[in-house]
């Protein structure tokens, strides 16, 4: 029964690992960037989910949307100003970038919000369910279902939307895509602002999940690699089943050999994974 | 002129101990340090153009073991040799594991070692005495002995780092990591045995890392996991030797001197914010000086947009 209960934790902390990796994806498959700031984002996300509710009283999942909109608005802004200017560079020159934004932006947050635990503690507290042996608390439930939501909403909208299309079409060929005229930088502005919104969104999700700081930020862009990796780059389905499958991994790790070695084994798997399939599950090379 | 100049800073970095007071002397053993972590991540980075953030991993590892050998009651020579040469062996077999990976998968999966180390750094309690942090026997001899002691020693490392450095940029191995840097298929295609030579630069771009954290250990008699795998030992030496050229024999020595310089006279003085300027002055370097203060020295490989590839 036990190994029930783990396997039910672990698939509701995969549901918000794949939204918290999926914006991460995004942007790496289509603008080829590793966006340090993502881990970044995601407590931003999560701090302003907090004071919300701290001092307006507004439902953190109900924040979920703010959260994006406002995200969407520095991620196109920032990768407008700084990004744009390396964008096909060699790999140091982006990823350089992106860390010392990366350090800007957490040397803001730990100036401004302390670098404390605090945690939304949701009053009256939803409680949870009981089935049969297995419990599930309902706050984090509704997380997951929100997380999976969002990704799916993601998916929909790179499938069916014009713009959508656009970010597809440029990730598959960006000449040819400006060919068709295609605005390239607005699309890979679009493209990062919509990174930062499923960050933020993941973000809100998180912060009743889990306490948050700015000190959780690397452990989440870490994640966000792994997930990625796992799952195969580009796909969103893929990072679903990346997010899941670390999840479950997580959970069984930390019950066989304790939860201070979560990271270890989840590395020391990727890099098993980057010897003998660096294609990931899915088994799809993504476009490249 | 330039010869003369050499010369004259190679006489006073000999004679600096016997005029300079213990502030300067710990300000340029400080940027002895980082000259060799500079030139170790050369190697990797500069020559062959692989995107390495596992300095860090390194430097950590050589002072852990370091310090352990030492506390184990190995002398304190022995244990810094000892443990450049575990960090070393060690980069040598994980560059068999992560060396196929090209572009961001490269960068991630060494930025991962340090943590990786850490956390084991972390769990191994009776060895390292995990996060409380390892104590170092303390040397029976006066502090500004001590002071000279450890310039010299991170004299010796930064020298070493500098001649390797000019020796390889004149060998095969120099000659072959620049070709893996423009074109690894071409490299591969003419023969050179890109595997070998990129795992010699990971190796080389640990053994002088692993030394300084070795000596670093002893030099502060106190080290822990959050400080010696620390992110940023990964990255200050990138930073350095983007602002004094890549690839070039003598350019991450000056950025070295100027970054440090720069953060002792500048943002050192803004404590609640230091790293944050740090961030600013990372990106203004990236956004408006991508190749270095000497200019040609760092050759920017402009790939077409269409074919980026990891």
């Amino acid at each position: 029964m036990l190994y029930i209960q783990v396997l039910v934790n672990g698939l509701v902390l995969g549901g918000l690992y794949s939204a918290i990796a999926v914006g991460f994806s995004l942007v790496w498959g289509v603008l080829n960037v590793i966006n340090i700031l993502h881990g970044s984002l995601i407590i931003l996300g999560s701090y302003s989910a907090f004071f919300a509710y701290q001092y307006l009283g507004i439902d953190p999942f109900l924040f979920v949307p703010v959260a994006a909109a406002l995200l969407f608005c520095l991620g196109y802004v920032i990768q407008l100003v700084f990004i744009n200017r390396v964008m096909g560079s060699p790999v140091l020159i982006t990823l350089t970038l992106t860390f010392g934004l990366n350090l800007l932006l957490y040397n803001v947050m730990i100036l401004v919000f302390k670098a404390d635990f605090r945690k939304i503690i949701l009053s009256p507290p939803l409680g949870s369910i009981n089935l049969g042996a297995v419990i599930v608390p309902i706050d984090r439930l509704i997380s997951m279902a929100f997380a999976l939501a969002l990704v799916g909403l993601l998916y929909a909208l790179l499938r069916g939307s014009r713009i959508g299309r656009a970010i597809v079409a440029v990730r598959m060929d960006r000449e040819a895509a400006q060919l068709m005229g295609v605005k390239v930088t607005r699309i890979y502005a679009i493209t990062f602002g919509l990174g930062a919104a499923m960050a933020g969104a993941a973000g809100s999700l998180f912060s009743v999940m889990f306490p948050i700081s700015p000190e959780a930020a690397n452990a989440l862009l870490g994640k966000a690699f792994v997930i990625c990796v796992l799952g195969g780059l580009g796909s969103v389905p893929g990072v679903m089943i990346g997010g899941l499958t670390l999840g479950t991994i997580e959970s069984y790790s930390a019950l066989f050999f304790g939860p201070e070695y979560s990271v270890t084994i989840s590395f020391t798997m990727l890099i098993l994974l980057l010897m003998f399939r660096p294609t990931g599950i899915m088994g799809r090379r993504g476009f490249q | 002129m330039t010869r003369l100049l050499l010369v004259a800073a190679a006489v006073l970095t000999l004679v600096l101990p016997a005029i300079a007071d213990n502030y300067v002397l710990r300000l340029t053993t400080t940027m002895l340090m980082y000259s060799a972590l500079a030139l170790g991540w050369n190697f990797i980075g500069g020559f062959a153009g692989y995107p390495s953030f596992a300095t860090a991993a390194f430097f950590g590892l050589g002072a852990y073991a370091g310090g352990v050998l030492q506390t184990k009651g190995l002398p304190m020579p022995a244990a810094w040799i000892l443990a450049g040469t575990i960090a070393a062996l060690f980069a040598a077999a994980l560059g068999r594991a992560i060396l196929h990976l090209r572009g961001h998968y490269f960068a991630i999966a060494s930025l991962v070692v340090a943590e990786v180390l850490r956390e084991v750094t972390n769990s191994a309690t009776d060895l390292t005495g995990g996060g409380m942090g390892l104590n170092l026997p303390v040397l029976p001899v006066e502090v500004t002995t001590q002071a000279q002691l450890f310039y010299y020693a991170m004299l010796i490392v930064a020298a070493t780092a500098l001649s390797t450095t000019a020796l390889v940029a004149r060998h095969r191995l120099g000659f072959g990591l620049r070709c893996i840097q423009q074109n690894e298929d071409a490299a591969i295609v003419l023969g050179v045995n890109t595997r070998r030579y990129k795992v010699a630069a990971l190796t080389l771009s640990a053994l002088f890392p692993g030394l300084c954290g070795a000596i670093y250990a002893s030099w502060v008699n106190y080290i822990d996991p959050t400080d010696v795998y620390d992110v940023l030992l990964s990255v200050k030496p990138i930073v350095m030797v983007l602002l004094g050229g890549a690839g070039t024999v003598l350019g991450p020595v000056y950025g070295a001197f100027l970054f440090l310089l720069m953060e002792e006279m500048v943002w050192r003085n803004v404590l609640q914010f230091h790293a944050g300027l740090l961030g600013i002055i990372v990106v203004c370097l990236v956004l408006f000086l991508p190749h270095g203060l000497r200019g040609g020295g760092w050759k920017f490989r402009r790939r077409r947009m269409g074919e980026v590839a990891p």
